[in-house]
């Protein structure tokens, strides 16, 4: 009966999303009085689970499932609750975890929410709340069904330490060809850069930089603060960014601890799509700009001289904080 | 091949948002309904195969009348015919039940679907939708071309993106990227006099229950009042976020 969380891991390593999941499943087993199981695909040291609550881990260990397989994973993760009897089942919200959550709903008929903010408001009937109209509202939603599925907002929940004695088992799901039916053929990403998907700072630039030879002291200032960077929609349109870089409404959400827009004016589908960040600054040499309204701390100012400037701020308090 | 592109009719990205009801029920008054921008891009996609592969192209919405003008500025971006399955769409399984019945009766290869509405941000039909069809399923899909049964798709994931190859029948999610902005097509009056002929079925829905229910809405508590801060005093932020929003 124990909740069940399915923990990410890259090269081995848990994920932070994946220790911030295995937290929130710990406060919802702890509102049922019971412990948490951790699902884990080719992870190593199993200890950091421990130390955010988790009770026990099923290890599965399969090179056919080193690369992400969502048909596959699921699978995995259905014949793992099964085993256990979960009847709660936790995902994060990561491209993975999205991908391969309604397939788990299907195979094991549950209710499924995504983009929950809280643990749950009651327990009988489980209801939860989540981001709906993107972030303009939230939704109290009920799940009816015996099997539950709920998907965690990135830094919604937060890692709570929580030391737990931990057990390891190894696990061997029986699955079948028709679970490698999709293949990925080639992966194409960079190494050793922040992404938005996981940094805890994001700084972004729009129209106001005036162009993509500008996105320099923006890089700057990004690996200054070990921040992914961003950039509104119009300069993706434009081809100044990457598609991978728009944030917004139809871009990528961001749920960063602190956000920093830099010549965003702040139209309302940008700001739906980032309003999820803890804390905003913004820098614009419009008062007038939208995205004042919304955000935490501005500056109204060039930013071709107040980035330059924070960014000698900030390696100053970096030297002196080291 | 036959395509099916699933069609959310959602409010506008610059709505406001509002609830009536005791806050149970999205208020519609003045919201101007669209196509969901996801949709959209599959939607332009899957007119890219209809010219250039010789696809037919159908389109589909689970609701109730209302939709209906946003089926007719699908079939006048050029789809050939539209499908309404006549019941209020209320969770996540009851409307991909409903859409593997119409993908079913109608022997679709290729089922183009948007990531995600823009409404409810669910994010489970079309993955659901692959999973009660026993199709294959790329969700977040950022290049999709077809060469007789086989799909080669892109998809993006968190930091990149990576290549994919699954035969049909198919379910993709697709998002901005399965074809670019500027391959938006606006409908022109021709389009748009032809939409008026093109054949709307209404079917009746099929028996599913549901597994979820929104049950109540709220708004985001206001934000508070911003700080301003002196461009010649950037030690004062430096200190702010360090001390009081702590978060470098």
């Amino acid at each position: 009966m124990s909740v069940l969380v399915y923990t990410e891991s890259e090269e081995g390593k848990f994920k932070k999303t994946a220790l911030e999941v295995a937290s929130y499943a710990k406060g919802v087993a702890d509102m049922l009085g019971t412990d948490v199981t951790a699902v884990a695909f080719n992870a190593g040291d199993t200890s950091d689970l421990g130390k955010y609550g988790v009770s026990k881990v099923l290890k599965i260990n399969s090179d056919k499932l080193e690369k992400f397989n969502a048909e596959a994973y699921a699978d995995a993760i259905k014949q793992a609750a099964e085993k256990e009897g979960s009847k709660i089942i936790v995902v994060s919200q990561s491209a993975n975890a999205k991908y391969l959550a309604p397939l788990l709903a299907v195979n094991l008929e549950a209710g499924y929410a995504s983009n929950v903010v809280n643990l749950p408001e009651s327990t009988d009937p489980l209801q939860v709340k989540r981001t709906a109209f993107t972030n303009k509202a939230f939704n109290i939603t009920k799940i009816a069904t015996d099997v539950k599925i709920i998907g965690l907002s990135k830094n919604a929940f937060g890692l709570k330490e929580n030391q737990t004695e931990i057990s390891e088992e190894e696990f061997s799901p029986s699955l079948s060809e028709e679970d490698f039916s999709v293949n990925v053929v080639s992966v194409d990403k960079a190494a050793n850069k922040v992404t938005i998907a996981d940094a805890e700072i994001v700084v972004s630039g729009g129209r106001g930089l005036k162009g993509p030879e500008n996105w320099g002291m923006l890089e700057e200032l990004a690996n200054t603060l070990g921040a992914a960077t961003a950039c509104s929609k119009p300069v993706s349109d434009m081809g100044w960014r990457p598609h991978s870089e728009h944030v917004g409404q139809t871009g990528k959400p961001v749920a960063a601890n602190l956000y920093i827009a830099v010549g965003i004016s702040g139209a309302i589908q940008h700001l739906a799509g980032v309003s999820a960040s803890k804390t905003k600054v913004v820098i614009n040499n419009d008062p007038e700009a939208p995205f004042f309204k919304a955000a935490d701390y501005g500056i109204v100012g060039d930013a071709f001289e107040v980035v330059p400037k924070l960014t000698e701020k900030l390696k100053e308090f970096k030297a002196n904080n080291a | 091949m036959k395509i099916l592109v699933c069609i959310s009719h959602v409010p506008d990205t610059t709505s406001k948002i509002n609830f009536s009801e005791g806050d149970t029920k999205f208020d519609t008054n003045g919201v101007q309904f669209v196509i969901n921008p996801n949709d959209e891009f599959g939607l332009t996609r899957a007119m890219w195969f209809k010219e250039k592969q010789g696809a037919t192209v159908d389109v589909v919405n689970v609701g109730g009348p209302e939709t209906e003008p946003t089926l007719r500025k699908a079939l006048a971006i050029g789809a050939d015919s539209a499908i309404r399955v006549n019941t209020p769409a209320t969770d996540g399984i009851q409307v991909a039940k409903q859409l593997a019945k119409v993908v079913q009766d109608g022997g679709y290869d290729l089922v183009i679907a948007g990531r995600e509405s823009i409404d409810y941000n669910g994010g489970m039909v079309p993955g659901m939708l692959a999973g009660l069809i026993g199709a294959n399923f790329i969700n977040t899909c950022i290049g999709l071309e077809i060469e007789g049964n086989e799909a080669t798709a892109v998809r993006e994931i968190d930091g990149g993106k990576e290549t994919l190859k699954a035969s049909l029948p198919l379910v993709v999610g697709g998002q901005k990227g399965i074809v670019e902005e500027s391959d938006l097509r606006i409908p022109n009056m021709r389009g748009i006099m032809q939409a008026r002929k093109k054949p709307l079925n209404v079917v009746e829905p099929v028996e599913t229950g549901t597994h979820t229910e929104a049950v109540k809405f709220e708004k985001p508590q206001p934000k508070g009042d911003i700080k301003m801060i002196d461009p010649e005093n950037l030690d004062e932020l430096v200190n702010l976020l360090h001390n009081e929003a702590k978060v470098i």
